[in-house]
């Protein structure tokens, strides 16, 4: 475009040089673009893609959809109101029917049981007993069987369950139910999400605060000793840096046991032994551990590029030490501290390894329910719904990264 | 000419990579069972013979009884595992889904030669084994817990307990030390009120609780002194008597079921998976997986054809039966996935 | 000790104590970063059968159990050929969209590491779960999936090379901050094909990074075990999967052989890294 406008010099071969100079300029772009289509492109189709898949399956009935056809025309026009009439139950009848040829009546039971306690047995139960039934009347029959089928709550519960779409895990994910006039609080035996999220929270504000306590003098004292003293010392931060995970976490399982190590030292000092292991206290440790040369390393790469003359100058201009360091030194090394707190508290939210092995069944964040979901109970909806709520806040979280230190900023070793 | 020698390794990488990815060799099975000391039974009582006696290979896999896995890999397309040690609850909850296939029996045995209820539709008993609890004589020397209620008496014998990281079995034994006659329990547990009984009483030992999830935990927790006293499945415990552990079972209401074979719809080793089944179910093989652990046979026949110095050892032994609860099958296929459920937020909260 | 502490003439006395309190306290910390790594090892050379401290006698007893049972070394074997292929297929693509990213005229570049960089941000069960969907059906076509990536070593394979790629990446660019790219403009006028100048030019100068960001990237494969819970079957059980279900199930000291191993690795890991950063920054005539 800008081409057009100015026709001064030209090429030997008469185009215009500006253009000449923007299409070598769009060349090279697009080869740079080249460079890095096939990473983008892998990244795209096993990563991103599938995310989104994982996020649409939270609000989809994979288990009903399709199987309940008949009941959903059948309830097509309901008032919601009253018990539906014969046409809904010898519907549902016929559909059990076929789904207990197909083995599928099981699975209808679990998705309805999500939202209905003790819709499982009678699920399986009525299966059972219009299986062979010819014909109706039916409503009879399910009535006779169990009062249950009387219940408007758990006609609305199988409407809902034969869309194709549905809100249920979303709400369970958040501790929230559809009720008879809205959304409204689940019970409290079944509310545990919300209580989750703080714990994750929790246990990822301390761990963070926990690293950047221990991280930050020894970051100090690395980077203001000799170059051959401190690569001496590197060692103890960088040795757990590329120690596995699970060597870290088996470590910590052997030292926090009640017969291990450290209350064998407990037990010698104050002559008792104290229970670690399976605590949220013995979590923590381990997680600060594990975490800790994450939020140091950024710190220290920061307090290199401070020169020691800075303190030097505040204190020759007559401050005191500490105030010197308050108000000439730390304020240089608060990106490292921000990006270094900010890296440890984003992973911390995604731990799963260390508190299934060394914590307790209140200890557990997010990851664990997300994997109890996907292959405990096998509730692909909700295990989604937790992933896709955690996917949200990391994100988040990610992009205040990126806004505060520069994603290019970020180092290792 | 090291980008292309880059390029020639990415897509030789791809092909070989491709090329390792498993073959399902011929006359290879995997039989998942529970790991530990069982399995350990299993292979020198089974396995071993198995693949001597008919030249194919085994590999095993452990779980920690969740069918969880095998329903994710029906839905994936690939089963890999082609024969599974299953306890009741899922052997029957595993047929209503659709997850097992329906058992021939002509390529197994006579039906009618199998214990009453170890012969279903879709799984074949192989053992009885019991959930008992236990503790260490080296530890509690002198007052030693005798009855279920201590199990619950945080007062009387203080520290922390070993419990299954499941409702099965854990809800029957918090209603009997409530109070409720046994022959009473499944009746009490169908009833929402009876659940929360069964809760209720499991609050009271809740903060002194150490969860365990695999059947080799227990004897671990007990061995390191993690827990004073644990529940376990008696085989576990037995064997590690046998080893030389000063652990005594306490067999006061003992939970009493059985271990099934089954294999699982979409197993590509179909005719291989039942002619396992049908060594694992023959009497005299089936004989001898008592020697290695403390779990009775299914097949009348095996029956006395087992070493009578061990029968004191096993479940079924009429001392250790006296207050023997038999888990009700039914309720639990049909209660187990709620059960769970309430029992995991529970845990959680 | 007034030495170390390194203070001048004109500190006071709190001055004194709180710099001594400050060395304490750093020697805390750094102890408490290095002693659970090494309180492994002494248990791994004992032969008492019990997780706690070592009060029985020298022995390779642990050893002997990891190298020979069967299902330690199938798990090596497996951790080794899963690594190795991880690290060939990230380093490869990371390094070549490293170079592109660090192009003068890359458009749309801090959204675009963004991207590339997240694997690595997001939780892991979260990619486990995704990718395990992906596998069950990867062309997403129909009921019945023509191929499935579950329970394969291919599949493992890519979700360790995607969690492995952001190392890379950011290696690799690090290594091109201050690469002056008149360099390859001086290359390319004095006759060397752009191939010649990959290897001449480019290639010496990255190489420290690029084979950085490939330990990083066979550590990451080397340690991973989430994904490996999430799509691996029997025949892909690695090292960590192994060391894992050795926790849970049957808690033997052998763990703690496999995890002297494994630190003994990191530790050359560690070295390797150590000398290429060196020569990186003698070749790139950075001081320190």
């Amino acid at each position: 475009m800008a081409a057009v406008d100015v026709p001064g010099i030209l090429t030997i071969d008469g185009v215009p040089l500006k253009a000449k100079l923007a299409r070598a300029d769009r060349t090279r772009k697009l080869r740079a673009l080249g460079l890095v289509l096939p990473l983008f492109a892998f990244i795209l189709l096993t990563f991103l893609i599938p995310l989104a898949v994982m996020t649409f399956k939270s609000v989809k009935n994979d288990e009903t959809f399709g199987r309940l056809d008949r009941t959903k025309e059948a309830l097509a026009d309901w008032d919601q109101q009253t018990i539906p009439g014969e046409a809904a139950f010898a519907a549902l009848a016929q559909d059990l029917q076929d789904a207990q040829k197909m083995r599928q009546a099981g699975e209808i039971a679990k998705r309805v049981n999500y939202e209905f306690a003790g819709a499982q047995s009678k699920f399986k139960a009525i299966a059972r007993k219009v299986e062979k039934m010819q014909a109706g009347p039916y409503k009879e029959v399910f009535v006779a069987t169990d009062k249950v089928w009387s219940d408007i709550r758990l006609w609305r519960i199988i409407h809902s369950a034969s869309q194709r779409f549905t809100s249920y895990y979303w709400l369970s994910a958040l501790d929230l139910r559809e009720g008879a006039d809205g959304i409204e609080r689940a019970p409290a035996d079944q509310a545990v999400f919300v209580d989750v999220y703080g714990r994750t929270f929790w246990i990822g504000g301390i761990v963070t605060i926990l690293t950047l306590i221990l991280g930050f003098p020894v970051a100090y004292l690395l980077a203001t000793q000799p170059v051959h003293r401190a690569s001496i010392l590197m060692i103890f931060v960088m040795l757990p840096f590329w120690t596995s995970l699970l060597v870290r976490t088996t470590a910590w399982f052997v030292l926090l046991r009640t017969e291990g190590p450290l209350n064998d030292l407990a037990e010698l000092i104050v002559g008792m032994r104290f229970d670690m292991i399976f605590t949220r206290f013995g979590t923590i440790l381990a997680m600060t551990h594990i975490q800790l040369p994450f939020t140091l390393l950024p710190i220290y790469s920061v307090m290199k590029t401070i020169p020691p003359s800075h303190i030097r100058a505040a204190r020759s201009l007559g401050a005191g030490p500490f105030h010197a360091f308050w108000r000439v030194y730390y304020p240089q090394t608060v990106p490292g501290i921000a990006a270094g707190c900010l890296l440890t508290f984003i992973l911390s939210l995604g731990y799963y390894i260390t508190p299934a092995l060394v914590g307790g069944p209140r200890d557990q964040m997010v990851s664990y329910y997300i994997s109890y979901y996907m292959n405990n109970v096998i509730n692909f909806g909700q295990a989604s719904a937790l992933g896709a709520t955690l996917l949200i806040i990391t994100m988040v979280l990610y992009w205040l990264y990126n806004r505060l230190v520069g994603i290019d900023n970020m180092k290792l070793g | 000419m090291k980008l292309q020698l880059m390029t020639m390794g990415f897509v030789a990488a791809v092909i070989t990579a491709g090329a390792i990815a498993p073959a399902a060799a011929e006359g290879t099975l995997t039989v998942t069972s529970w790991g530990g000391s069982y399995s350990e039974s299993q292979r020198k009582a089974y396995y071993e013979p198995w693949m001597a006696a008919t030249g194919n290979k085994l590999v095993e896999e452990e779980y920690d009884g969740e069918l969880g896995k095998l329903k994710a890999m029906k839905e994936a397309g690939s089963v890999t595992w082609d024969v599974i040690d299953v306890d009741s609850a899922h052997a029957l909850s595993g047929c209503d889904e659709g997850l097992l296939e329906k058992l021939d029996y002509s390529k197994i045995g006579d039906q009618s030669k199998f214990l009453p209820g170890t012969a279903l539709e879709c799984a074949v008993g192989t053992i009885a084994y019991s959930t008992i609890f236990a503790f260490d004589t080296s530890v509690l020397k002198d007052a030693q817990p005798t009855t279920l209620a201590d199990l619950f008496d945080t007062a009387k014998f203080p520290g922390k307990r070993g419990l299954l990281k499941k409702p099965f079995g854990n809800l029957e034994w918090a209603l009997i030390a409530d109070g409720v006659p046994a022959e009473k329990v499944y009746e009490t547990l169908s009833t929402p009120e009876g659940v929360d009984q069964a809760f209720k009483k499991l609050d009271t030992i809740k903060k002194d609780v150490v969860w365990w999830e695999a059947g080799a935990q227990p004897p671990e927790l007990l061995a390191n002194g993690e827990v004073v006293m644990t529940s376990a499945w008696n085989g576990r415990i037995g064997k590690a008597i046998t080893e030389g552990k000063p652990f005594k079972i306490v067999w006061d209401y003992q939970e009493f079921d059985w271990d099934f074979w089954v294999i699982p719809a979409g197993s590509k080793n179909i005719e291989l998976s039942y002619d396992f089944i049908k060594f694992a179910s023959d009497p005299k093989n089936m004989s001898q997986q008592s020697k290695y652990i403390a779990y009775a046979p299914t097949h009348v026949d095996a029956i006395g054809l087992v070493d009578p110095a061990i029968a004191p050892t096993l479940p079924t032994y009429p001392d250790n039966m006296k207050t023997a609860i038999p888990t009700d099958l039914a309720f639990w296929a049909d209660n187990n996935e709620e059960l769970t459920k309430r029992f995991n937020a529970w845990l959680a909260q | 000790m007034l030495p170390l502490l390194g203070l001048p003439p004109y500190a006071s006395t709190m001055e004194r104590a709180w710099r001594l309190f400050f060395f304490v306290f750093c020697g805390a910390v750094l102890l408490f970063l290095i002693s659970p790594i090494l309180i492994v090892i002494p248990i791994s050379f004992n032969d008492t059968s019990f997780l706690s401290f070592p009060q029985g006698n020298w022995s390779l007893r642990w050893y002997e159990e990891f190298f020979q049972s069967e299902r330690w070394n199938q798990a090596i074997k497996n951790s080794i050929i899963i690594a190795f292929f991880s690290t060939i297929l990230s380093t490869t693509l990371g390094t070549i969209a490293a170079l592109g990213l660090s192009r003068p005229y890359f458009p749309a570049r801090a959204l675009i590491m963004a991207v590339l960089i997240s694997p690595m941000i997001v939780p892991v069960v979260i990619t486990a779960a995704a990718v395990y969907f992906f596998y069950a059906n990867p062309l997403g076509i129909g009921d019945e999936p023509l191929f499935v990536l579950n329970n394969t070593h291919l599949g493992v394979i890519m979700a360790h090379t995607l969690l492995a790629t952001p190392f890379v990446v950011i290696t690799v660019t690090a290594t091109l901050t201050g690469f002056d790219q008149s360099m390859i403009r001086a290359g390319a006028s004095l006759g060397a094909t752009p191939t010649t100048v990959f290897r001449r030019v480019i290639l010496p100068l990255i190489s420290p990074g690029v084979i950085s960001g490939a330990l990083f990237a066979f550590v990451t494969s080397w340690d991973e075990v989430v994904l490996v819970l999430f799509i691996g079957g029997t025949d892909q059980r690695t090292l960590p999967r192994q060391m894992f279900s050795g926790i849970r199930e049957m808690i033997s000291p052998t763990i703690t052989a496999a995890a002297t191993v494994l630190v003994a690795v990191a530790v050359l890991m560690l070295l390797v890294v150590e000398l290429l950063r060196r020569r990186s920054e003698r070749l790139r005539g950075i001081r320190t």
